[in-house]
């Protein structure tokens, strides 16, 4: 059988530290014209080398394609040379590709309309002039106002949105017959991502393009994908329809996954994380590379399973059979813990909260004006409880943790920890009370000092706080807190660098947990995290809450991640709460227009679920901080904005379930 | 972009009068008395008044340091006593040949050292690479004064082509001119070669891992479009930085290289005033020297603005 | 514990002489250490007493290099001169890091009005060449070996003070910075456990080349003759006493030279294979 694109056994290694190791391993796929395919995979599972290799993009050295045959209507690409005329021809004239990193991956020194021109004068063989007539017309198909002046443009001169569908035109600009688009929307935020995902799939349908999607995120996957790819560890694990695959998952990394994942539709439930550590590149054990997380590894499992056919166009690579899964599974069904009951007196409490910062001008740095990044904020935190605070990039939800802990100057307001009151405290003064608000940072990487073994990491605040009395009981301390995250304390010794995202998370957590906290500040502490290893972390923040009767705000992007941990949610937009309820209320009874699109905006990881989802997309992207609107700071993008909303700005209006919002339309809904 | 520099030159001249605070200080910070460091130890106690007088050292040192600026920027720098001539004529004739060397040095260093730094970029790992970096190496540690010495013994003393010194300015007579640069322009240019070898070669292994690159790559553009088309304009930027510094070691280079051949440049003149300790030419020579600085700093800032988009718009 | 650390010592030297151009660098600088330490052991000739016999004697067996105009031999000058460059070119960048770093941390810690003030004079500096700056100094202070090492030391401090300022800055912001306010630390902590120990790197790099570009200097102010004072031993002198002996024994004039470009080969290569080591986010430059 004959397919448009198809790659067979291809075999990817690099070069390292320690000799060679196998990035790609006899991986095998396919795509048809029109088709959508999605590769999906964690960090380090080779989905996008294994793209790259194809179109031999990979640098030679330290990469080097071992084997395999990339072929293209037949003929195999692989006899060409990486430079060769054939192999440039094809790669950006048949195969165009889009990129991760909006902002990175556009020249910077270039107009973009000679970024776009030089494709099609390249491939299409066009004149300057034509060539410029297509550039105006791709920016208009991708939704770029007014394309005839902003030709001359830089790209720093566009927003994130707005250079990846730059980048879409790029890719689309030599006619080709297959996009490989690498993650494409990771960088971008949630409702500008539904919006890209959206242009870039009608694109393709309608220009009969193949579409090869790589992503780590199951939702879009469900959404967009005819068939899929899983990828672990090099190897192509799984691959069928996306109905088959959702429906019946039959590899257990692909049931694991699918499980890990919190879901908006589902109410309270208890994730299953996937154990163990994800696989570092260049440690590969012999047979199957899951084996060492996998709940169901047998013996055979240390010979590598190929990959067979389950029924239709369903393989999977695992020497077990689905339906044993299913028998071993039922079991360790959990019943989630989230009660609301037994919660406490109100904890932490904000009023008002407002972050500026002066604008300063001229040759004597005049102070000229306030950007307001946080515009006034309230909420209260109950003992015991989790508030979630959800908003896209520069709605202030980062502002809004520094704030209350007092990191970042221009802060006004009222914040209201254990019945006193600590903003208008000294610095100086305030040193002592900080053990009792932690925070858990959001970048494993840069929030360990990379010099400090882990014992003094997460002993630290023992010292700082004179919590204990020698080093005998130090170092007890710090061997329970590391157990309590579930650590083992023989690797106290070692430096944050040696551990992996997901056990530097752990180190943090227990640092955060030292001083024995009333409130935990969690700053986005998942989103740097792969996804099986999200799970773990969520899992043991909520354990850890349950056991030590902690106090979180939660703060995310991810509303899936944000409603399953909390009890409570906080909608934020461009430093204002837009809306704020209990979590499954939110979810079942969104007021605002912005939470409402927010949560249209998330695919959820079921196909059948997004079936019979509309995809309604919110226009425009998230405005700038620099040009606030004077009313309701949504009415720019809002589709029921009246003269009201941009006048005058709507205070949170609660209903008698203590559900807020803060919207005219809804106020006069409720009047009605 | 116009604020911008607005803001630039104001800080310029900050740094300027800044400079010149330390250049009239020096009058007095160089043991003994001011009128002898300013006159020499040689005078009368006639001529000795009469200075005295002159300097305003009877008033507060910052009304005198007033004075003294105003004499400056007014064109008027005091004589130097070891030539017996006003330092601004002494400069206005020595100043224009070490530029002339030191801007062809400018020239010939960037342009060469572009070339050999894009040339090692992309043939990184390579042989030409690894001899091209080792050279460019050993041409950035190499003092100047020891190449115009090595120069001087092969080309003028052993094979005897080129003159052992002298300097002709090109209106004069053009086929001297180049004669006589020779040798002072190769010693000059390559420590900068090498320095600016090394800076370019870096930039283009930098902005070849950037993920623009990778997107020309994707495109299916040649190795050669993706060099100049792309990566060489983002590459460059650090060495126009490199450019403009240097412009701050024409005259440090020209101090020995001019000794050596024995060319009447400012070079020379510093050298030969700071060992006299003829301080009022040393003062100029400072002035001035922070001047050209200030100035050539300035054009790289306008340099960095038509070569990065983002730096123009703001 | 230990022999984790041990190991990690191990594992650093591997790493840094991975590329066999910083073996060779690491062998020229530890060969000018040993000639300078030994220097009396390794000829049997006094530096400071010439031959009267043999003035300006050509290289031959008794005088490898040969004589210089006193008769004094020059190979065992080129000995002596090691040592004075090695500790001048030590010692005043102990003296400029030490003062550079310092000033570059305050700066840009607490930022205002004292980082202004360092900023402009770190800015005045950098307005002119530095070995303008030295002879300037040098008219000021005055000659000799102590007076070099203050004025070499003083006109590169601005380098330091500049890259430990950006070091600051980008260390200043960082998250484990802020989780250090969180916890409740102090300035004085944060300043000392754990922002100056994550400056060590490029310190150690900008310390081991500058070492080399100081040596270079001492040359050229030597050459200048506001440099070291005779009868001491010093390259740049060399060359330029040699320089006017050219026809006569030109070894003399240009031994030394070669050797100032190896030595400052030595410590530059060292500094960017250090660089490439502890600080692969500046790689690039070898």
């Amino acid at each position: 059988m004959d397919h448009y694109y198809e790659v067979s056994d291809l075999r990817v290694t690099f070069a390292g530290d320690s000799g060679r190791s196998v990035a790609v391993e006899d991986v095998s796929f396919y795509v048809e014209p029109g088709e959508v395919v999605c590769f999906v995979g964690e960090s380090g599972s080779g989905k996008s080398v294994t793209q790259l290799a194809a179109l031999q993009l990979l640098p030679v050295p330290p990469a080097s394609i071992e084997s395999g045959k990339v072929l293209l209507s037949g003929e195999n690409l692989m006899q060409y040379k990486a430079q060769s005329a054939t192999m440039r021809a094809i790669r950006g004239g048949e195969i165009g590709m889009i990129f991760q990193e909006p902002m990175t991956s556009l020249n910077p020194t270039k107009q973009i309309g000679l970024q776009i021109t030089e494709s099609a004068m390249l491939h299409l063989k066009l004149g300057r002039r034509e060539a410029e007539e297509k550039a105006v017309d791709l920016l208009r198909q991708v939704g770029i106002p007014d394309p005839e002046s902003r030709l001359r443009d830089y790209p720093h001169q566009f927003s994130g949105g707005m250079r990846q569908r730059i980048m879409i035109a790029i890719a689309m600009a030599s006619d080709p017959k297959i996009i490989v688009a690498d993650e494409p929307t990771t960088a971008l935020d949630v409702t500008t991502q539904a919006q890209i995902l959206e242009l870039l799939t009608d694109l393709a349908k309608k220009n009969n393009i193949a579409l090869i999607l790589i992503t780590h995120n199951l939702g879009i996957v469900a959404r967009y994908a005819e068939r899929i790819y899983v990828m672990y560890a090099g190897n192509v694990v799984e691959s069928g329809g996306s109905m088959d695959i959702f429906a019946r998952p039959h590899h257990p990394y692909t049931r694991g996954l699918i499980k890990a994942v919190p879901r908006l539709d589902l109410g309270e439930h208890r994730l299953i994380p996937i154990d163990g550590l994800p696989p570092s590149p260049g440690v590969r054990q012999p047979g199957c590379q899951f084996a060492n997380r996998c709940p169901y590894a047998v013996d055979a499992c240390r010979s590598k399973p190929s990959l067979d056919l389950i029924e239709g166009i369903h393989y999977c690579a695992c020497h077990r059979k689905g339906e044993d899964f299913d028998l071993l599974e039922s079991k360790d069904t959990e019943e989630s813990h989230k009660t609301t009951e037994g919660l406490g007196e109100v904890l932490l409490s904000v009023k008002d909260l407002k972050v500026t910062y002066p604008i300063r001008k001229g040759l004597l740095n005049r102070k000229v004006g306030d950007l307001t990044i946080l515009d006034g904020i309230s909420f209260h935190i109950r003992r015991g409880e989790t508030l979630g605070l959800v908003g896209e990039s520069g709605c202030g939800k980062t502002t809004a943790a520094r704030g209350i802990l007092k990191l970042i100057e221009g802060t006004t307001g009222e914040v209201w920890l254990n019945g006193k009151e600590i903003l208008s405290v000294p610095e100086k003064e305030f040193r002592p009370t900080r053990k009792n608000i932690q925070m858990i940072f959001q970048d494993p990487f840069s929030s360990l000092d990379p010099r400090v073994n882990v014992e003094d990491l997460v002993g630290e605040p023992l010292i700082i706080h004179h919590l204990v009395s020698g080093k005998e009981e130090y170092h007890q301390r710090v061997d329970e807190l590391l157990r309590l995250v579930g650590l083992d304390p023989s690797l106290k010794d070692r430096v944050a660098h040696e551990f992996s995202g997901g056990q530097r998370q752990r180190v943090g957590i227990a640092r955060a947990l030292a001083a024995d906290p009333d409130v935990i500040i969690c700053d986005e502490p998942i989103s740097a995290l792969d996804v099986s290893i999200q799970a773990q972390i969520i899992n043991l923040l909520e354990d850890l809450q349950e056991k030590m009767h902690l106090t979180y705000l939660f703060i995310a992007h991810d509303l899936a991640v944000v409603k399953h941990i909390s009890h409570r949610v906080a909608v934020m937009y461009l430093g204002n709460i837009v809306e704020i309820s209990d979590s499954e209320e939110l979810y079942a009874h969104a007021r605002h227009p912005y939470t409402k699109a927010l949560l249209n905006a998330i695919p959820i990881p079921d196909p059948r679920v997004e079936l019979e989802r509309e995809h309604e997309m919110l226009r425009g992207e998230v405005p700038s901080v620099l040009m606030r609107p004077k009313g309701c700071c949504f009415a720019e993008r809002c589709p029921f904005a009246s003269e009201q909303c941009r006048q005058q700005k709507p205070v949170l209006q609660f209903d008698e379930k203590g559900h807020g919002t803060a919207c005219w339309q809804i106020r006069q809904e409720c009047g009605k | 972009m116009g604020r911008y520099m607005f803001k630039r030159i104001g800080q310029a001249v900050v740094v300027l009068l800044l400079v010149s605070i330390f250049a009239y200080l020096l009058t007095y910070m160089i043991p003994g008395d001011p009128v002898y460091a300013m006159l020499g130890g040689d005078i009368t106690q006639e001529q000795y008044d009469i200075a005295y007088e002159a300097m305003h050292l009877d008033q507060p040192i910052v009304l005198r340091y007033f004075h003294w600026l105003m004499n400056f920027v007014t064109g008027n720098w005091g004589d130097s006593y070891r030539y017996s001539q006003p330092v601004a004529a002494l400069l206005g004739a020595r100043l224009p040949v070490t530029m002339y060397l030191g801007i062809w040095s400018i020239i010939i260093s960037t342009i060469i050292g572009i070339i050999l730094g894009v040339l090692c970029g992309t043939h990184r790992g390579k042989l030409l690479d690894s001899i091209l970096i080792t050279c460019a190496n050993f041409g950035a540690v190499m003092p100047a004064f020891w190449l115009a010495v090595l120069g001087m013994y092969i080309f003028a003393l052993k094979l005897g082509i080129l003159p052992t010194h002298g300097f002709v300015l090109p209106t004069e007579n053009l086929a001297e001119s180049v004669r006589t640069t020779v040798l002072p322009l190769i010693a000059l240019s390559v420590g900068s070669i090498g320095g600016t070898t090394r800076q370019m070669r870096s930039g283009m292994l930098d902005v070849i891992r950037q993920d623009y690159i990778r997107t020309a790559r994707s495109k299916g553009l040649t190795e050669r479009a993706v060099t100049w088309k792309h990566a060489f304009r983002n590459a460059v930027l650090p060495v126009v930085t490199l450019t403009g510094m240097s412009f701050r070691n024409i005259v440090a280079g020209a101090i020995s290289i001019e000794q050596i051949f024995a060319i009447g440049g400012m070079g020379s003149l510093m050298i030969n005033s700071i060992l006299s300790k003829d301080v009022a030419v040393v003062q100029a020579c400072i002035m001035l020297t922070a001047i050209v600085v200030t100035i050539s700093n300035l054009v790289v800032d306008i340099a960095y603005g038509v070569i990065d988009p983002r730096i123009r718009v703001e | 514990m230990k022999n984790e650390t041990n190991s990690k010592v191990k594992k650093f030297v591997k790493k840094l002489f991975k590329r066999k151009i910083v073996i060779f660098a690491a062998f020229l600088v530890v060969f000018f250490v040993i000639t300078a330490i030994f220097a009396p052991l390794l000829t049997p000739y006094d530096p400071y007493k010439g031959d009267f016999r043999a003035v300006l004697a050509k290289p031959g067996r008794a005088h490898w290099l040969g004589t210089d105009e006193t008769g004094r031999d020059v190979l065992t000058r080129i000995f002596y001169g090691a040592r004075t460059s090695l500790m001048i070119g030590v010692v005043s960048v102990m003296i400029s890091a030490c003062i550079g770093v310092l000033l570059g941390l305050i700066s840009a810690y607490y930022g205002g009005i004292i980082n202004l003030v360092i900023s402009r004079f770190v800015d005045v500096m950098m307005s002119l060449p530095s070995l303008m700056i030295a002879l300037a100094l040098g008219m000021v202070i005055g000659r000799g070996t102590f007076s070099l090492m203050v004025i070499l030391g003083i006109s590169t401090i601005p380098t330091y003070t500049r890259m430990m300022a950006g070091q600051v800055l980008s260390i200043k912001n960082r998250d484990y910075v802020i989780a250090e306010k969180v916890m409740g630390a102090t300035n004085g902590r944060i300043l000392l456990k754990h922002i100056l120990p994550n400056c060590f790197s490029p310190i150690l790099v900008l310390l081991t080349s500058n070492i080399g570009m100081t040596i270079l200097a001492e040359s050229s102010l030597s050459f200048l003759g506001m440099g070291i004072t005779p009868p001491t031993a010093s390259w740049g002198a060399m060359v330029s006493q040699g320089s006017a002996k050219l026809l006569i024994n030109p070894v003399y004039g240009i031994a030394p030279g070669i050797c100032v470009c190896l030595l400052v080969y030595g410590f530059n290569v060292l500094g960017d294979g250090l660089r490439d080591v502890l600080d692969p986010r500046l790689r690039g430059s070898l």
